[in-house]
């Protein structure tokens, strides 16, 4: 789950790290009553790179700000429609610096990341060698330590101010701890002209594994764009990714899906959709299949079930009941396998009068075949 | 390590109704489950086995704890296990949160145990023993044999077993490695212990988009005299999307499918475009040894 700025600075304050204290606002008009001088004028998404994608404006004057504003409520940003914006006053900026924690995945611990170059594309920062990004891993049990967080703000030549900024990296990884983040990232962390170190922006990311631990967080946090269909899957707890091929693919596991959808796309075709019923959800095939009909663009229905905790014969049942309440018009293909499999592909024989291919290979070929049917 | 007919295991959550049913299906394997864990019902006997409090009742009389308790009460269970001596802790529970992983991580390499998963179907042996929820049972999926294969997702490792044993290629050892970003037990070291394994003669990678894990594994690939076949899954999966596993996701250009193959067939792995193609790849790549 992604934290739009606003929402993230004032946790970051509760740790102890200094931000500029900006006004929020939905309308352009009222930058005109909240404007105090040359601002800054950030559009609010819960995603990546709004800078490149004119989210961010200068303005000097009232008339530029709100201009600027008008300008900035109302696009769309990476899917995001912005509603609103956060003004906040310009500072004069000495050094910009890079900092971050994130759970890294190779080292299977928290790792921080630190630069002496910041306010960049981080992600492009090694391809066109503009600085040098420092990391440390981090003994989760032990925390980070005062000589990781000095060894760290040492790299980066500041003078004064490390000292400030080592601080900053023990409370942004107390926060990373605090919060359940994936990713607690300042970019940029700014030394101002006057000395003090500001936390210009920040981007935070809740492991999703870890909303039901955070209640504060799960209401205030950034929903993915998302079509109506993708809601109503996700209100009964299951993942819907509208696709907008033909063949409707209902599995078992996110890897056999993956790899059915991939099948689809090898043999000609193109899935409707991503949607999974494996593992506690395997007795959810009814709803899941009310659902995926309902997606427009579907010619045939396409059902790939290989079982180990997920009983075949549970998942058939619920999609027999389901394609018998709505009777849709389509042809329908399966494959089976797995735990149930003898009773699953009995039951599909006598309810629905179709025979389950033996090779799932076969299976999706004749769907990709029935999407073609009637087209040039 | 391999899971072999030898090892005693404790059930952590065995007492309740899918840990039951999974319970019950390994003993018919005789596969050696010598307890249960839940301090509400200690003292008490199920399935004919003692339930305990804390396996700490059995300590170092057991080599496996199997985890069946729930994403938030898993960390304290790990931390339980270890302290009773177990060497392998199979997690496979989904959603415990990432923090609590890298801690149970952190906890069991303090005590020299390892953990599998989590997010895993867990361990099978065919023909010798079982932990987790595979159909290990179901004998058109897993027969013994000299395939070794390690899997980050339940239901494609099943698909995979399934097509190796329609073709007469058994299995030494399917290790489910979990679909979450950040698991125990990973690609690389699964290899190492298929690589060392004398019952093992080639080896199916059976990936998915996001991480590095298949990156990672292709160096070592490069190093075995074993033959390793792979497949990846989320070919035609959309970019910053979890596909079902919170592992499987590309983003800013990491994690994507072509990264994966080309790492790995310029390791000299052959990477197989569908499920179906891996025992082809497997039988010629055994004839050319």
């Amino acid at each position: 789950m992604n934290f739009e700025e606003w929402i993230a600075k004032p946790l970051l304050r509760k740790f102890g790290i200094p931000t500029l204290q900006g006004k929020i606002l939905d309308s352009a008009q009222d930058v005109r009553i909240h404007f105090q001088g040359p601002s800054v004028i950030k559009a609010q998404i819960p995603t990546n790179s709004r800078g490149k994608l004119g989210g961010i404006k200068f303005a000097s004057d009232v008339n530029e700000a709100v201009q600027e504003a008008e300008k900035i409520i109302g696009m769309k940003i990476g899917g995001h429609n912005v509603s609103r914006v956060l003004i906040e006053p310009q500072v004069l900026i000495e050094k910009e610096l890079y900092a971050a924690v994130i759970n890294d995945r190779k080292r299977r611990c928290p790792t921080v990341l630190f630069s002496s170059t910041g306010g960049i594309n981080i992600e492009n920062m090694a391809e066109d060698g503009s600085g040098h990004m420092y990391s440390c891993t981090v003994d989760i049990l032990q925390g980070m330590t005062k000589l990781q967080a000095t060894s760290l703000a040492r790299n980066a030549d500041l003078g004064n101010a490390e000292e400030m900024v080592s601080e900053i990296l023990l409370s942004l990884y107390s926060a990373y701890r605090s919060l359940d983040a994936e990713l607690l990232e300042i970019n940029p962390l700014a030394i101002t002209k006057s000395g003090e170190v500001i936390a210009l922006d920040c981007k935070f990311v809740l492991d999703d594994s870890a909303i039901i631990r955070q209640p504060s967080l799960a209401n205030v946090g950034g929903v993915e764009p998302e079509t109506e269909l993708e809601k109503e899957a996700a209100s009964i707890g299951l993942q819907l990714i509208e696709l907008g091929g033909q063949v409707g693919l209902l599995a078992n596991g996110a890897g056999l899906t993956m790899s059915t959808m991939d099948a689809i796309v090898h043999f000609g075709g193109k899935a409707a959709n991503f949607l999974e019923i494996g593992g506690n959800s395997y007795t959810k095939a009814e709803s899941a299949l009310e659902i995926l009909l309902k997606l427009p663009s579907i010619k045939c229905l396409l059902i790939n079930f290989c079982g180990a905790y997920a009983r075949t014969d549970v998942m058939v049942k619920g999609v027999i009941e389901a394609w018998k309440k709505l009777n849709p018009n389509i042809p329908l293909f399966f494959s089976i396998h797995g735990t149930g499999d003898e009773l699953a592909i009995a039951l599909v024989r006598s309810e629905l009068g179709v025979k389950p291919f033996e090779y799932m290979d076969d299976a999706v070929k004749a769907a990709v075949v029935a999407t073609m049917n009637g087209q040039q | 390590m391999i899971l072999r007919g030898h090892h005693k295991i404790i059930v952590y959550g065995g007492t309740g109704r899918q840990g039951s049913f999974w319970t019950e299906r390994m003993l018919e394997y005789d596969t050696q489950v010598v307890a249960s864990v839940n301090p509400r019902k200690s003292g008490t006997f199920h399935l004919g086995l003692p339930v305990l409090a804390s396996a700490s009742e059995f300590k170092d009389s057991f080599d496996v704890a199997l985890m069946f308790v729930p994403p938030l009460s898993a960390k304290d269970a790990v931390i339980d296990a270890c302290e009773a001596g177990s060497k392998l802790i199979i997690c496979l529970a989904e959603h415990i949160p990432t923090h609590d992983v890298m801690e149970m991580i952190a906890v069991a390499n303090s005590f020299g145990a390892l953990i599998v998963g989590p997010n895993t179907a867990g361990l099978v042996t065919p023909g010798e023993a079982f932990a987790g929820i595979m159909p290990a049972f179901n004998q058109k999926i897993f027969n013994s044999g000299s395939i070794g294969v390690v899997s980050r997702s339940g239901s494609l490792g099943t698909l995979v077993c399934l097509n190796l044993t329609k073709h007469g290629l058994g299995q030494s050892s399917f290790i489910g490695i979990g679909g979450d970003p950040i698991v125990g037990l990973n690609t690389v070291e699964s290899l190492k212990i298929l690589d060392h394994d004398t019952r093992t003669n080639a080896v199916v990678i059976c990936g998915e988009i996001g991480g590095s894990a298949e990156e990672d594994a292709a160096d070592y690939a490069s190093t075995m005299s074993k033959p390793v076949i792979a497949y990846i899954a989320g070919k035609s999966s959309p970019a910053h999307k979890k596909m079902g596993h919170a592992g499987a996701i590309m983003n800013e250009g990491k994690g994507d499918y072509w990264s994966k193959r080309i790492s790995l067939e310029a390791a000299g792995v052959a990477v197989a475009d569908l499920p179906s193609e891996i025992p082809i790849l497997i039988t010629a790549a055994l004839r050319q040894d």
